[in-house]
This record gives C-alpha cells, sequence and structure tokens, in this order.
C-alpha cells in the first residue's frame, strides 16, 4: 500500500535532528540526523557499542534523548503524555531477545496489545493475530508457550506481535542476533516479505545479504556518530571512510 | 543415630529432673485431670484470637506491601524516595514500640484531629502488624518484579500497554511465583509477633499464658505448653509454604 505513494518523495515518518544522548558522562549518540520515508527501509550497521541499538530504542521511545528532535509523523517525542500516547503502539519493535510474554501462549501474546490498548474485541483479535501468525507462516502454533518454540519460531512470533499493532513503523534491534545459524533465514524471509509489503522499516543488523536485498538506505555509525549515509549500492561499492571500510571487509569475510 | 541422641538426651534431662529438688507441676497441663483440662483448654482459645489478627494483618500487609512497593518502580523519582523513606523508616521501628504508639497515641492524634476513633487491643495490633510488615513484603514484591527482565517491561510498551496493563498483565503475573513462598514465609513472622499483642490486652495465645501463669504461678510448664502451641502453628504454616514452593516451581516453564 504504501508503495503506491503520489509524490515522487515519500512522506517523512521519523526525523531525527541533531539528537544527542548521554548515559551519566558518557556521549552515546552524537548529532544524530536520519530521515525515514514512509515504506522506506533503513538498515543500520555498525560495531557494537556505536550507538546504532540507541538511536532505534530512542525513536519508540524506550531511551530519552538529552538533546535534538525526533518526529514521528509529525509529533514531537517529548515526556509529554500526550506525545507518549499517540506513539504508544504506532511503533514496532522486535528484539535481540525475542522478549515473548512466557506465561502466556502464543496466541494470547499476540492479542493482548489490541485488545488492552486499541480496544478491540477478543474475537477481532483473535482474528487478526491467526492473520499475522500466517504471515510469519506459523498458523498451528497459536496455543503452544513460547518456551515450546525454535528460537527462529519464537522471533516470528515477536514479528507478528508487533504487526498485530499495525504499526506505522517497525524496528528490528539485531533480530537474529541471537538466533542459531540455521534459524537465522526464516526469519530473514519473513522480514524480506515485510518489506516487499512496504512496511517502513528501521533495522539494526549484520545480515548484510539482507541489507542488500532490501535496504533503500544503509547507515554506518562509529563511536556515536552517523559516519556513512548511502544506498546500498554505492555503500557497498564505494564505502567513504576508512573506517567504514574497515568494517565491511571484517564482516563481509565471513 | 538421631534416634539414640534424642533418647540419651531426654534421658540425661529426666534423670536431671529426678536428681533436683525441683516439684514439676506438669499437672497444671495435665489434660487427664479436670483442672489440668480447663487450663489447656484456657491457653488453647487463644489461638483463635491469633490466627484471626494474623490473618487480618497479613491480608492488609499483603495490599498495603503492593501499594508500597509500585511507587518504588517507578520512573518518576520523588515517588521512588517515598517508597525508600517509608520502607527504611517503618523497618527501622521496633514492634514494641510501634504498637505502643499506636495504641497509645494514635487515639490522641486522632482526637486532635477532632476524630472520635478509639483503638481497641484488637485493631491496635492488626494495624501495627499489618504496617510493621508491609515495609517487608513491599521488598518482597520489588525483588520479583525486579527479577522480571527489563525487556518484558519494553515489549509491553512497545504493544502499547500502559504501566498499569504492564503490572497488571505482565510483569505481576510473572512475578507472583517469585514473591509468593517468601511472602507466605512473611506468615510466620506475623504469627509469631502476634504475641506482642498480649502487652495491650488482646486475648491471644500469650496473653492466655500469662494470665494462667499469674493464677496457677507455673511458668516453666505453662510458657512450654504455650512454645509447642506457635510450633504446631508454625509448622502446619511451613507445610502449607513448602506445598505453595512445590506448586510454584513445577510449572515454572509450562
Amino acid at each position: 500500500m504504501p508503495q503506491t505513494v503520489p509524490s515522487p518523495v515519500p512522506a517523512t515518518v521519523i526525523e531525527l535532528v541533531d539528537v544527542n544522548k548521554w548515559f551519566d558522562k558518557f556521549h552515546v549518540l552524537k548529532d544524530i540526523n536520519l530521515t525515514v520515508g514512509l515504506g522506506e527501509k533503513v538498515v543500520i550497521c555498525g560495531p557494537s557499542g556505536s550507538g546504532k541499538s540507541t538511536v532505534v530504542r530512542c525513536i519508540n521511545r524506550l531511551e530519552e534523548h538529552q538533546k535534538g528532535t525526533i518526529h514521528l509523523d509529525g509529533v514531537e517525542l517529548t515526556n509529554d503524555a500526550k506525545s507518549i500516547a499517540s506513539i504508544q503502539g504506532e511503533v514496532g519493535m522486535v528484539f535481540q531477545q525475542f522478549n515473548l510474554f512466557p506465561h502466556l501462549s502464543v496466541l494470547e501474546n499476540l492479542i493482548l496489545g489490541p485488545m488492552k490498548a486499541r480496544g478491540l474485541s477478543r474475537a477481532a483479535a483473535i482474528e487478526r493475530a491467526r492473520h499475522y501468525l500466517e504471515r510469519v507462516r506459523i498458523p498451528e502454533q497459536g496455543d503452544k508457550k513460547p518456551a515450546q518454540l525454535s528460537g527462529g519460531q519464537q522471533q516470528r512470533v515477536a514479528i507478528a506481535r508487533s504487526l498485530c499493532m499495525e504499526p506505522k513503523v517497525l524496528l528490528f534491534d539485531e533480530p537474529t542476533s541471537a538466533l542459531d545459524p540455521e534459524m537465522i533465514s526464516e526469519v530473514l524471509d519473513v522480514m524480506v516479505e515485510l518489506a516487499n509489503d512496504g512496511m517502513t522499516m528501521v533495522v539494526v543488523t549484520h545480515e548484510m545479504g539482507f541489507a542488500r536485498k532490501v535496504a533503500d538506505k544503509m547507515v554506518f555509525m562509529d563511536e556515536g556518530k552517523i559516519v556513512e549515509q548511502a544506498s546500498p549500492d554505492e555503500f557497498f561499492a564505494n564505502p567513504k571512510t576508512d573506517r567504514c571500510r574497515q568494517f565491511l571487509s571484517q564482516i563481509l569475510q565471513h | 543415630m538421631k534416634k539414640n541422641f534424642l533418647a540419651l538426651s531426654l534421658l540425661l534431662v529426666l534423670s536431671g529432673c529426678a536428681a533436683s529438688n525441683v516439684t514439676w507441676g506438669w499437672y497444671v497441663i495435665d489434660p487427664t485431670t479436670k483442672t489440668g483440662w480447663i487450663n489447656v483448654k484456657f491457653l488453647i482459645s487463644g489461638m483463635g484470637q491469633t490466627i484471626l489478627i494474623s490473618v487480618i494483618a497479613a491480608t492488609i500487609s499483603i495490599v498495603l506491601g503492593l501499594v508500597v512497593a509500585l511507587p518504588g518502580q517507578s520512573s518518576r523519582r520523588w515517588l521512588r524516595i517515598l517508597n525508600r523513606i517509608y520502607v527504611e523508616f517503618v523497618r527501622s521501628i521496633p514492634l514494641l514500640p510501634m504498637l505502643f504508639w499506636v495504641f497509645y497515641g494514635l487515639p490522641i492524634v486522632f482526637k486532635s484531629m477532632g476524630l472520635n476513633i478509639p483503638i481497641d487491643p484488637f485493631w491496635g495490633a492488626i494495624i501495627t502488624l499489618a504496617i510493621s510488615d508491609s515495609a517487608f513484603t513491599s521488598e518482597i514484591y520489588r525483588s520479583g518484579i525486579q527479577s522480571i527482565a527489563k525487556g518484558q517491561k519494553e515489549a509491553a510498551q512497545t504493544v502499547g500497554l500502559s504501566y498499569g496493563q504492564t503490572m497488571r498483565y505482565v510483569i505481576l503475573p510473572q512475578a507472583i511465583r517469585r514473591i509468593l513462598p517468601p511472602l507466605a514465609n512473611q506468615f510466620i513472622y506475623i504469627v509469631k509477633m502476634s504475641a506482642f499483642a498480649s502487652v495491650i490486652g488482646m486475648q491471644e495465645l500469650t496473653r492466655r499464658a500469662n494470665e494462667l501463669v499469674v493464677t496457677e504461678y507455673r511458668p516453666l510448664e505453662i510458657y512450654s505448653l504455650l512454645i509447642v502451641e506457635y510450633l504446631i502453628l508454625v509448622l502446619i504454616i511451613s507445610a502449607g509454604v513448602r506445598w505453595l514452593e512445590r506448586r510454584m516451581g513445577s510449572d515454572e516453564r509450562t
């Protein structure tokens, strides 16, 4: 649906301007500027500790930034209750550790948000949940507890759980880093499908094959700064900084 | 081995008894004699009051503890400070002075505010036990809530749940398994501490024993029975706690 946006420049969904953040004295984010358009897929990579997860966590307000502005669909993120309410559930998030609710069944994991935050009836929420479970290709696991599923299945449930909120944006924080190698592709396949369906996505990952396949924009971060921002073709063929070149050569060797 | 040791100790004590010129007065609590039976009935008759004030105080403490614990988890600093002040303050007051303050002092405070609220020994004991215990139950809640991984709260937030909903549907159902056993343990503490209620005239186990000691002047025999009464009560609760722990532990992951 968002792929058929009439204007040539897609509407901006996320806009970060000069965002700075400190953990106590430690300056984690330095003057981050990033725009994500409707339907755009942005892949953020960089060495560990470079602040890439923190950027994503600032976008859905799991972390607070101290300087600069973040706009989400035109609404500025502040501590204002109205601002917080307006983004709650609008920005989906897929975590490295899945963070499924272990005491609830898969189906209950999926319907909790739609029912409690969106006010959907149980029947409607279940219908929606089944639809998205089908989409992540585990329609038959609804009654199981998360611990009974494999890591790859758990992460796909987590994706379905985010989708059930029908968010404007889906954020991924190293979604495959905690998975056994043979399960990575089943999760990436689902993500590629989502991307092809026009979902706006910001993905922190080291999966460069995935990045090449879906990214509209590559972002390379190091020491809290965005060092490079480019289209994937340019980014992989012609990295501009030594730091980025070094990083790419290291992760592409594998 | 253990049995032999017990038998030997008993023999030593008894022979010591026989050799000394102390006259034993076990007859005062010998249920086979008429007066003995009346005395035993009199002593046991305090059991109902002990159980009643313990159960009511524990119930209040369980609710109050949660009310105290939740602000301690807040992101607002002043709420956390309020929680710390309550816990540190209440925890540091010995039970007996607090009991005196509530029973003798609180009615005067009420009077100064133009309220005529008398405090009888029953409610004086319950209020004191509940408040004193709530500092501990709130700490039990705190450690239970904190034992749930931070990712659970974050995941709940990203599916749009409010703070209250997150607690109710995600955190507390998981924390309850770690909270219940120590909470039940805390009940034992209340039962034992309820003995202090005797000093403000509460007709419970200890008070009954004291009264009988005054008329019979057989402190050793009567207090021995008193100890046995508490022992039986606590053993029953302990058995309940162990049963609870087994049940809680067994379905941890399914």
